[in-house]
Order: structure tokens, then C-alpha cells, then sequence
């Protein structure tokens, strides 16, 4: 790889890991929950006599569930990108063979 | 970005709903006229597909100390037009509403708009506005994609605060303090989208050129000595 590429997955290595070491806990929050449920905090606050009229169909039994299936997720997402990644990999490798061979003929 | 099930009232769910279906169809016939035309493309697709998953499954720690998610919609938009990352989008919410209890089904309306349908169009419209003045590749790229993941997050905020407006400030109010809390987390993972998203695109470029060269991301010149 490039030395631009390295440069940017230590950019994205770092917009990840500096929030972690940069913020301090907020009081009454708990620190690094998801967006969503301070949205759902937020509405309490300005509607606070809403009540969610649909419940999910499925919830997943725990929090170790949950994030089982988000790897899972992941992981199918990643699996797809690495297929095409050592495919194109292999692709120009051979391409390139191919094309020494036909100099080494040629000569 | 999701709002969470049975967050929406009834008639905005609906609304939202309806919104997003003709998008969907649209979508659909889009990916299929083009796959039909350039069935070489059905890879990248996959990759562009696939990149939405893996990234809409990272729930990255942000600045303000909270967690969200990058899309992966810009990726496909650049690549296969706007349209066609509609359906990408909503495959995901589904799995995510079904699987996860992340978003949900009454919300996913919603959710589709402004994850699969102003996300992606953004990306779009932000790559031609900055490949017409000009800019190089990477540069077009990276901006697209990182607005585009900003934009569904302002969108969310707005969405959430159309449906709960403050009772002293209204909309504004409330639209300032959802986007504190979604659009602001959003810009550190934002950029690392639009950083991700210029990695991937470059290394298409090296290994796909054949299957891309039609396509407008690619007529953009690569940055010099890049």
C-alpha cells in the first residue's frame, strides 16, 4: 500500500480511538451509549407524555445477543469486501504473469 | 441515526412511509436497468452492498460521548447513482429492525429517507457540484461521501423534531437540540467515513478499471502523484 493510504487509516485509527481518551463523563449520562437512546431521552423531555406505540418484534435477549448480531452484520459486510479484494489481488497478479510470459515468448 | 420503534407518531410514520416508496421502486428499476446494461458490475455492487452492512454495523465512540454509526451509502451512490442505493438502504434498516431492535418497522420509513434516500442523493449531488469545479478524485470523494453521512443525521434530527416540536420554542428548539445530539456525534465518524470511503474508491480504480470505465467517479482526474 501507499504511504497516502497508511496516512489514512491512521486518520480513521485516530478519529476512533482520540474520542475515547478525549471525553469525560457527562454528568447523569452514561458515557459512549448510543445516540439513539439520548434521542429517546431527549423526546421524555420535550413530549414527556409520549408513549412508543409499537414495540419491536423481536429484541435480542441480551446485550452479548445484540452485539453478536451486529458482528454478524459486520462480519458478512467485511466477508463480501475481502472476497473482491483477493479476487482483484489475484486477478492483476495473473495479469501481470500473463503478460511476462507473452515477453519472455515474444523474445 | 435510527429513530427507535414506535418513536414516530402514527400519521408522521405513515407520511414518512409513503415518502420513501416511490423512492424504493425507483431504486429498484434503477439496479435493475443497470445491472442489466453492465452485468460486469454486479460485483461492485455486491462490494458497494456490502460496504453499507459493514460500516452501518460500526458503532464508533464520537467527541461528544456518545455512539454512532457510519452508512456506507455514499460508496454505492457515487458508483451506481443515487437511486440504486435506496434498496441497499432498506435492506439494511430491515435487518436492523428485525434482527436487532436498532430502528424499527414503524420508523422505517423514516428511516429509509434519511439514511438511504437524502444520504445517498446528497453524496451525489455534492460529488458532481465538486467534480464540476473541478477537484480531484479523492478530494470529490471524500467530501460526497462525508456530507452525505452528515446529512441523514440532520435529516434524522429534523424528522424527530417535526414530531416533537419544543412546547415553548417549537421545531427550531427542538431541531437544535436532536442535532446536538445526532448531527454533532456524526461529524468525527462522518469523516472517517469519507476517509474509508477514498480508500475503497482508489482501490477500485486500481483493480476495476474496466468494469468502471464509463462511470463519472472515475472520468475525475486521481490527485498528482497519487
Amino acid at each position: 500500500m501507499k504511504a497516502r493510504s497508511w496516512l489514512l487509516w491512521a486518520a480513521i485509527v485516530l478519529l476512533s480511538v482520540l474520542p475515547l481518551c478525549l471525553t469525560s463523563t457527562p454528568p447523569g449520562a452514561d458515557l459512549f451509549g448510543g445516540s439513539d437512546d439520548r434521542a429517546r431521552q431527549a423526546i421524555g423531555t420535550i413530549a414527556p407524555h409520549y408513549r412508543p406505540w409499537f414495540a419491536p418484534v423481536f429484541e435480542p435477549a441480551s446485550s452479548e445477543i445484540a452485539s453478536l448480531l451486529f458482528a454478524l452484520q459486520a462480519a458478512i459486510g467485511a466477508g463480501v469486501i475481502g472476497y473482491w479484494l483477493g479476487l482483484s489481488v489475484a486477478r492483476e497478479r495473473a495479469r501481470k504473469h500473463d503478460a511476462s510470459e507473452r515477453d519472455r515468448r515474444a523474445d | 441515526m435510527h429513530i427507535m420503534e414506535g418513536f414516530l407518531p402514527p400519521a408522521h410514520a405513515l407520511g414518512w412511509a409513503a415518502v420513501s416508496v416511490p423512492f424504493l421502486a425507483w431504486g429498484l428499476r434503477s439496479m435493475g436497468h443497470s445491472l442489466q446494461a453492465h452485468p460486469e458490475r454486479r460485483m461492485l455492487l455486491g462490494v458497494a452492498a456490502a460496504f453499507a452492512f459493514l460500516l452501518s454495523a460500526l458503532k464508533l465512540p464520537s467527541v461528544t460521548g456518545s455512539c454512532s454509526h457510519p452508512t456506507g451509502v455514499g460508496l454505492g451512490a457515487l458508483l451506481f447513482g443515487p437511486a440504486a442505493m435506496v434498496p441497499v438502504g432498506f435492506v439494511v434498516l430491515l435487518f436492523q429492525a428485525l434482527l436487532l431492535a436498532h430502528g424499527g418497522l414503524t420508523t422505517l420509513g423514516a428511516n429509509v429517507f434519511s439514511m438511504a434516500i437524502v444520504g445517498p442523493f446528497v453524496s451525489y449531488g455534492v460529488f458532481r457540484a465538486a467534480a464540476t469545479l473541478g477537484a480531484h478524485r479523492s478530494l470529490a470523494v471524500f467530501l460526497a461521501a462525508c456530507l452525505g453521512d452528515l446529512a441523514t443525521y440532520v435529516t434524522t434530527s429534523a424528522q424527530l423534531a417535526l414530531a416533537f416540536p419544543d412546547a415553548v420554542g417549537g421545531f427550531e428548539t427542538s431541531f437544535l437540540k436532536f442535532a446536538g445530539i445526532f448531527a454533532l456525534t456524526q461529524v468525527p465518524i462522518a469523516i472517517s467515513e469519507g476517509l474509508l470511503t477514498v480508500l475503497v474508491v482508489n482501490a477500485m480504480a486500481r483493480f476495476n478499471a474496466h468494469e468502471l470505465r464509463a462511470l463519472p467517479v472515475m472520468a475525475l482526474r486521481p490527485r498528482e502523484g497519487a
